[in-house]
Formats: structure tokens, C-alpha cells, sequence
């Protein structure tokens, strides 16, 4: 461990202990508009739907270890998988990276003392948790809770007796949730840098922060036009996408997908900028290629705002349309090969050590890789046909999301975890976490590659008995991933309370979070630093020595 | 490898193995090159660590060429999906209806069936029409897919050279017993499709044609 002293470690009363408000106890939280607070809120609310979707996962893949009925019906198993999408993907890796660590580190990160507009910020966790209250009690309504898919396709979404609306509705609200940080972020990162911290000696967390931040201010309107579109059909019987009443289906999907697709690079572009800060502190040197990895997070948020339709390639579009959308497809494959080569690139004559944040990156590249070739596969036309609405696209998006974004949000708990919480977690249970849910994750996923090529489509409650030694094999894997994830779950919240307290600047980080003590005050800086050297700037540091892991 | 019986088939295969064995060999030199930086460069073996900013020929080439390759696999794509849409004039015409949670057939001269019977070795063209929610034709074996909605005609079609049964299945999630929704294509020889095709149209009482009859 790199351990500099400064004013840093005189340790004063941290965020943790002074609130922004005259509030003891729960109030002081609720009511804060201390962005390190906010980004705690976010992380347990979030944590909390996480596990219940993962439970949802669990049993889905559980009902799924034979053919028939195993242990639920094909509604429930229709209202699981959908729960399942809607509480992962708005509620768990949309706000994943930027409402919990954006929020915390985002300010640090360029030397500010809050976001621009903190109580927009505190506003919109109220969103978030209002959308998400609203999704769970949608669950308990009579009814029943939607099993529509995550994608809520109409026309079957206006004719399910479930309910969609307020599925619907909360979707919206958490749409709201994301506008705001997204214009918080664009707004403190143009206004509030410290002196010194021009454009390029922004940390690349910041960058993918940046870039995120855009496509959620522009993207996220549409899918709430679009929900409120859906709702005005189901109240009202006007025809917008249902074909009994003169809609169209497929305008409904171009909308969707006009918001879903670019939300797939607000989950994952965050996650590149987790891994861009990671590997050069562990490796001790600068980060390869700085400028391509900004400028590639841009270019991503970019291209990746006009692929919306080559999740339609089987719905009869034009062969205009297919052609240019299978096109721009490949286009924004390329700025990803371009940071997956310069990360490892920056490993090159590094002084690597291989600490836990550092191995749940490596992680992050190995199935980043397989889910970004697999998606190559997927944009080739001729086998899109075959493979779309099959396992193989739920495999593929799986390992973006999960196996990319979700390590990166693994990686990030455990990089910052000191910083935020003052204390450090075992090291030798986090590596062995790291390696349970690294095996359990691949063999959870990857036999859905081969299932898919062989036809298994996806959303299946039931299916051919040819496909039941992949299922088993997946089944499996979900048990060993979620023994990884307890253990992992265990070992931080086990740290927060009991852990050796933590000094500074425990990795040996030059980003500026790391010059605040450990927890960050309130505030995080006396006075706002002056920057003069990048944010991979070694050179102030002893080199520590080789240390096994404690 | 794979099971296939369509004149669509073996190209999506080859297209998918030539993605996949250049996606494998950049994978494992990924994740190789990874391993050996990481042991190579260990605190332990490396303790000082070198700057290197970046390097513009690199960036250039891997840039320049994930481009290159990404091009030719959009291009194999698109003329394997060019032929998918290349329906033949003398494809025989058979209207698909969707509904939850079924498909029915029906031939040109109007006989109704459950089953999807085609001659072998001749073109087939299939017209794709939902009664309700959207669904979506999927032939695995064939690796054909096509959406199926109520206000929109699509088609698909292909020539099955091998005689067999083949699954049906329905791709789109369409409710309750999405996972039920299937039924098969029945490719036949020729003089055994005919044998079946008068049988059924004799019992529809209608003549054994497979052109289009003018509705009375």
C-alpha cells in the first residue's frame, strides 16, 4: 500500500458524521443535499434492488433446470422475467455507476465542493425511489405484476390484464430521475472545475461521466413520450401502436429503441471510465492513449444514438434501413475495440499489482470482449435473422451488461470503498469473491450462446428437451455466481462496519479524490486545489513494494 | 455441426463461423497478451514501471484495422440477407397465420392445415399475418425469422433441400404460452407432397392446385 502523509490524514469529522442540515439520524439523510451523501442513498437503494433482482434470477433459472414445470407456473415465470429486466435495467445499472459513484466521486474528481444544483440532486433520488416504490407496489396490485418483458411491446402490452400502467408510470418517473443528474453532471463538469483542471487532465471517469451525462439528457425524453404515449392508448383507446385500433407496432419499437439502445451505452460508458481509472494506478503508470479513451467515450455516445433499429432487423423494415443500421452498427463497434486495446495496452512495462479492483477489471475485459464479438455477430444481417429473440442475444447482452458493467460496478465498490467508508475490507475474501463470481458468471452465460445458435429462443417458460444440458449447466452456474456474490456482499458490508480503518490514499491514486482524507469531510476540500499534473501522474509516489495481497 | 436444411443455412453458418474464428483468434490474443502483461509486469518481476503516453501508429492500425474486418463482416452479412429477400417468382405461396398461442397454414387453393407440409427442393414463400398480439416465425433449421403483425404483410422464404421435420417456433414473446407456440415444417418428397396435397384438397373438396385461386 502507498500510505502519503499529509494534512489529508488529520482526521476531522467526515461527511458521515456532519450533515448539511440541523437533522440527527435518518433525517439528516433523507434531507441532505451532500452529494458523497446523496451517492450512499443511491448505492443502498440500489444494492436493495439488486438483490431482489437477482433472487428474481435466481428462480427464473432455477424454473428453467428442466423442461415443464419445475416450481411455478408460466404467468409467474412471464411476471418474474420482466420484474427481473424493469428492476435491472432502470433501477440497478441505468443510475448503477453515475447516481452512486458519479454523484460521490464526480465533485471530488475535478475538485468541487458539491454538484451544481444539489438539491436537483437530492430530488431526484426522491424520483428514483418514488418510480422504484411504485414498481413494487405494481407487484402486489390486484392484477398481478406486468409480464410484458422489460420492453413493454404493444400490442400485447395494452392487452394484458396485468399492470403495465403502473409499471409504465414508473418507468417514466425514473426517466426523470435520470434527466436530472444527467443535467446536473453536464453542468458541474462545464462550471464548477477547479483551477488547473482543464478538459484533458479530467480524469476518464469524468469523461465517461460526461459523455453518459448527454445521452441521458437527450435520450431519456423519448422513452417518457413514449411511455406516456402507451398509457394514453390504454386509458383513452386512441390508436398510436395498437393495430385493432389503426396504430403500429413497429413505431412503437422504433421509439423504444430510439431511447434502450443509447441506454445501453448510459450503462455502459461509465463502466469503460471505472476501468480507465483502475488499471493505471494498479499498474503504476500512465494510462495508454489518453485522448483516444475520451474521445472514444464521445464518439460512443455519438454512433451509439443512431443503431436504435439493429434491434428490428426481423421486423420488415426496409432494406435501406437494414442495410444503414447493420452499417452503423460496426461503426460504433470500433471506439470500444479502441479502449479495449489501449487498456491493455497501458498494463505495457506497468508495475502491476494485482489487488481486487484490479482483478474484477480484468474481468471486465475478458467478458467485455465476448459480449462486444458476439454482438459483431449479432450485426451481421444474415445471422441476426437467425439469432434475434434468441438466448444467444441474451447471453450477448448479458455479458455487456453484467459482465461488463456489473464488474465495473464491482470494481469501482471495491477501488473506492476506502474512500468512501474510511475502512477496508478483507482482501483475501474479496479475491476469492472475485474468482467464484468470474467462474459462476461464465457458466451461467455462456451455454446461452450455444443454446441460441441452436434455436432456443429467449422468454421461454418451457422448452425442447435437446436444450436441457445447456439449461442444467447455466442453472449451475447461477448457484456458483450467487455464492460469489454473497461472499462478496458479506466481506464489504462486514468491512464497512469492522474493517481496519483505511488511510488517504490506500492504492496510491492521483486522481484528487485520493488527496481528501478518508472518509472525504464535509465538502471534501478546505480550499479547492489547484491542479497542475494529469490524472495519472505517478511521479510523487514511492514505488511500493511487491505485497501479497492481506 | 449445427442442424441445417435450408438453402439459407449453410451461409449463415459459414458467416457466423468467420465472425466467430476471427472474434476467437483477437480474444484469445486479448486475453494471452492480458495475462502476460499481467505476470510479466508483476510488482514483483517489474518494479519500476515505464511512462508510455500512447503511440499514434497504434492507435492508426487498430483503428484501420478492426475497420477493415468489420466491413467485410457487414458485407458478408448483407449478401447473405440480400438472398433471403430475393423471393422467386415461382416460390409456392402459403399464408401463415399467427394467433395466441398457434400457427395455421393455408395453401392457394384454400386448404386449411396445422402442420407446414412443403415438396422438398422447391421454393416456398410464406406470407405472415397475425390475428392479435405480434409473434414471429422462426425456423431454426433454416435459420429463417421473420416478426408477424396484424397490419403488416411480411414474408420470408426458402427451399428446404433435405427431406425432414423441422420445429416451428414462435420468437417474439406473445404471453402465457409463448414457450408452447410450436409447430413444423414437414418437407417432402415430391411425389409424396402431391400424394398428400390431393388427399387433403379432395377432403376440402377443392382442385389440388398450388396457384392462386380467384376467390368465387
Amino acid at each position: 500500500m502507498v500510505n502519503v502523509a499529509g494534512p489529508a490524514d488529520k482526521i476531522e469529522p467526515s461527511f458521515l458524521e456532519v450533515s448539511t442540515n440541523k437533522y440527527k439520524g435518518i433525517l439528516s439523510w433523507l434531507l441532505t443535499v451532500d452529494h458523497k451523501r446523496i451517492g450512499i442513498l443511491y448505492l443502498f437503494s440500489m444494492m436493495t434492488f439488486f438483490s431482489v433482482a437477482v433472487v428474481f434470477g435466481f428462480l427464473i433459472r432455477l424454473e428453467l433446470i428442466a423442461p415443464g414445470r419445475t416450481i411455478m407456473g408460466p404467468q409467474m415465470y412471464n411476471q418474474l422475467f420482466t420484474l427481473h429486466g424493469i428492476i435491472m435495467i432502470f433501477l440497478f445499472i441505468i443510475p448503477g455507476l453515475p447516481a452512486v459513484f458519479g454523484n460521490f466521486f464526480l465533485p471530488i474528481m475535478i475538485g468541487a465542493k458539491d454538484v451544481i444544483f444539489p438539491r436537483i440532486n437530492l430530488f431526484s433520488w426522491y424520483l428514483f425511489i418514488t418510480g422504484g416504490l411504485i414498481a413494487v407496489i405494481s407487484t402486489m396490485l390486484p392484477g398481478g405484476s406486468a409480464d410484458t418483458g422489460w420492453t413493454f411491446y404493444v400490442p400485447y402490452s395494452v392487452r394484458t390484464t396485468t399492470n403495465v400502467i403502473p409499471a409504465l408510470a414508473a418507468a417514466f418517473i425514473l426517466g426523470f430521475s435520470s434527466i436530472l443528474t444527467g443535467l446536473n453532471f453536464v453542468t458541474t463538469v462545464h462550471r464548477m472545475r477547479a483551477p488547473g483542471m482543464t478538459w484533458f487532465k479530467m480524469p476518464l471517469f469524468v469523461w465517461g461521466l460526461y459523455a453518459t451525462a448527454w445521452v441521458q439528457i437527450l435520450a431519456t425524453p423519448i422513452i417518457g413520450i413514449t411511455l406516456a404515449l402507451v398509457i394514453v392508448e390504454r386509458f383513452l383507446g386512441v390508436g398510436i401502436f395498437d393495430p385493432a385500433l389503426g396504430g403500429d407496432p413497429v413505431l412503437y419499437q422504433h421509439l423504444f429503441w430510439i431511447y434502450s439502445h443509447p441506454a445501453v451505452y448510459i450503462m455502459i460508458i461509465p463502466a469503460m471510465g471505472i476501468v480507465s481509472e483502475i488499471i493505471p494506478v494498479f499498474a503504476r503508470r500512465t494510462i495508454f492513449g489518453y485522448r483516444f479513451i475520451a474521445f472514444s467515450s464521445l464518439a460512443i455516445a455519438l454512433f451509439g444514438s443512431l443503431v436504435w433499429a439493429h434491434h428490428m432487423f426481423t421486423a420488415g423494415m426496409s432494406d435501406t434501413a437494414q442495410f444503414v443500421f447493420s452499417f452503423l452498427t460496426y461503426a460504433v463497434s470500433i471506439p470500444s475495440a479502441i479502449k479495449i486495446f489501449n487498456w491493455v495496452s497501458t498494463m505495457y512495462k506497468g508495475s502491476i499489482q494485482l489487488d481486487p479492483p484490479f482483478l474484477y477489471v480484468l474481468s471486465f475485459i475478458f467478458q467485455f470482449s465476448i459480449g462486444g464479438f458476439t454482438g459483431l455477430m449479432l450485426g451481421a444481417l444474415s445471422v441476426n435473422i437467425h439469432l434475434q429473440d434468441t438466448s444467444f442475444v441474451v447471453a450477448h447482452f448479458h455479458y455487456v451488461m453484467f459482465g461488463g458493467t456489473g464488474f465495473g460496478i464491482f470494481a469501482a465498490m471495491h477501488y473506492w470503498f476506502p474512500k468512501m467508508f474510511g475502512r477496508m475490507y478483507n482482501k483475501k475474501v474479496a479475491t476469492w469473491a472475485w474468482a467464484i463470481t468470474t467462474i459462476g458468471y461464465n457458466a451461467l452465460y455462456f451455454p446461452m450462446f450455444i443454446m441460441g445458435y441452436l434455436g432456443m429462443p429467449r422468454r421461454y417458460y418451457d422448452y425442447l428437451p435437446e436444450f436441457q444440458p445447456y439449461h442444467v449447466a447455466s442453472t449451475i452456474g447461477s448457484w456458483i455466481l450467487i455464492l460469489g456474490l454473497i461472499i462478496m456482499f458479506t466481506n464489504l458490508i462486514v468491512g464497512m462496519r469492522r474493517g481496519k480503518k483505511a488511510p488517504a490514499n490506500p492504492w496510491g491514486g492521483a486522481t484528487l479524490e485520493w488527496t481528501t482524507q478518508s472518509p472525504p469531510i464535509l465538502e471534501n476540500f478546505h480550499t479547492i486545489p489547484t491542479i497542475e499534473k494529469g490524472p495519472y501522474d505517478y511521479s510523487q509516489f514511492e514505488i511500493p513494494a511487491a505485497k501479497e495481497a492481506q | 455441426m449445427f442442424r441445417s436444411a435450408s438453402n439459407f443455412s449453410d451461409n449463415v453458418d459459414a458467416v457466423f463461423l468467420y465472425i466467430a474464428g476471427l472474434s476467437l483468434i483477437v480474444l484469445i490474443g486479448i486475453t494471452v497478451t492480458m495475462v502476460y502483461f499481467v505476470i510479466r509486469y508483476s510488482r514483483k518481476r517489474n518494479p519500476v514501471p515505464k511512462n508510455i503516453e500512447g503511440n499514434l501508429t497504434l492507435e492508426i492500425l487498430w483503428t484501420a484495422i478492426p475497420f477493415l474486418l468489420f466491413m467485410s463482416m457487414f458485407y458478408f452479412g448483407w449478401v447473405g440477407y440480400k438472398d433471403m429477400r430475393a423471393i422467386p417468382a415461382d416460390a409456392i405461396d402459403i399464408r401463415v397465420t399467427a394467433r395466441m398461442w398457434q400457427w395455421s397454414f393455408e395453401y392457394p387453393n384454400g386448404v386449411k392445415t396445422d402442420t407446414l407440409y412443403v415438396p422438398v427442393s422447391k421454393a416456398v414463400k410464406v406470407d405472415l399475418k397475425s390475428m392479435d398480439v405480434s409473434h414471429a416465425f422462426y425456423v431454426p433449421a433454416f435459420r429463417i425469422k421473420k416478426d408477424v403483425y396484424a397490419n403488416k404483410n411480411n414474408n420470408l422464404w426458402f427451399r428446404s433441400d433435405k427431406v425432414g421435420r423441422y420445429d416451428i417456433a414462435c420468437a417474439e414473446y406473445c404471453g402465457l404460452n409463448h414457450s408452447k407456440m410450436y409447430s413444423a415444417v414437414q418437407v417432402m418428397e415430391q411425389k409424396d407432397f402431391d400424394a398428400w396435397f390431393a388427399e387433403v384438397s379432395k377432403k376440402a373438396g377443392v382442385q389440388p392446385t398450388l396457384v392462386l385461386q380467384l376467390k368465387k
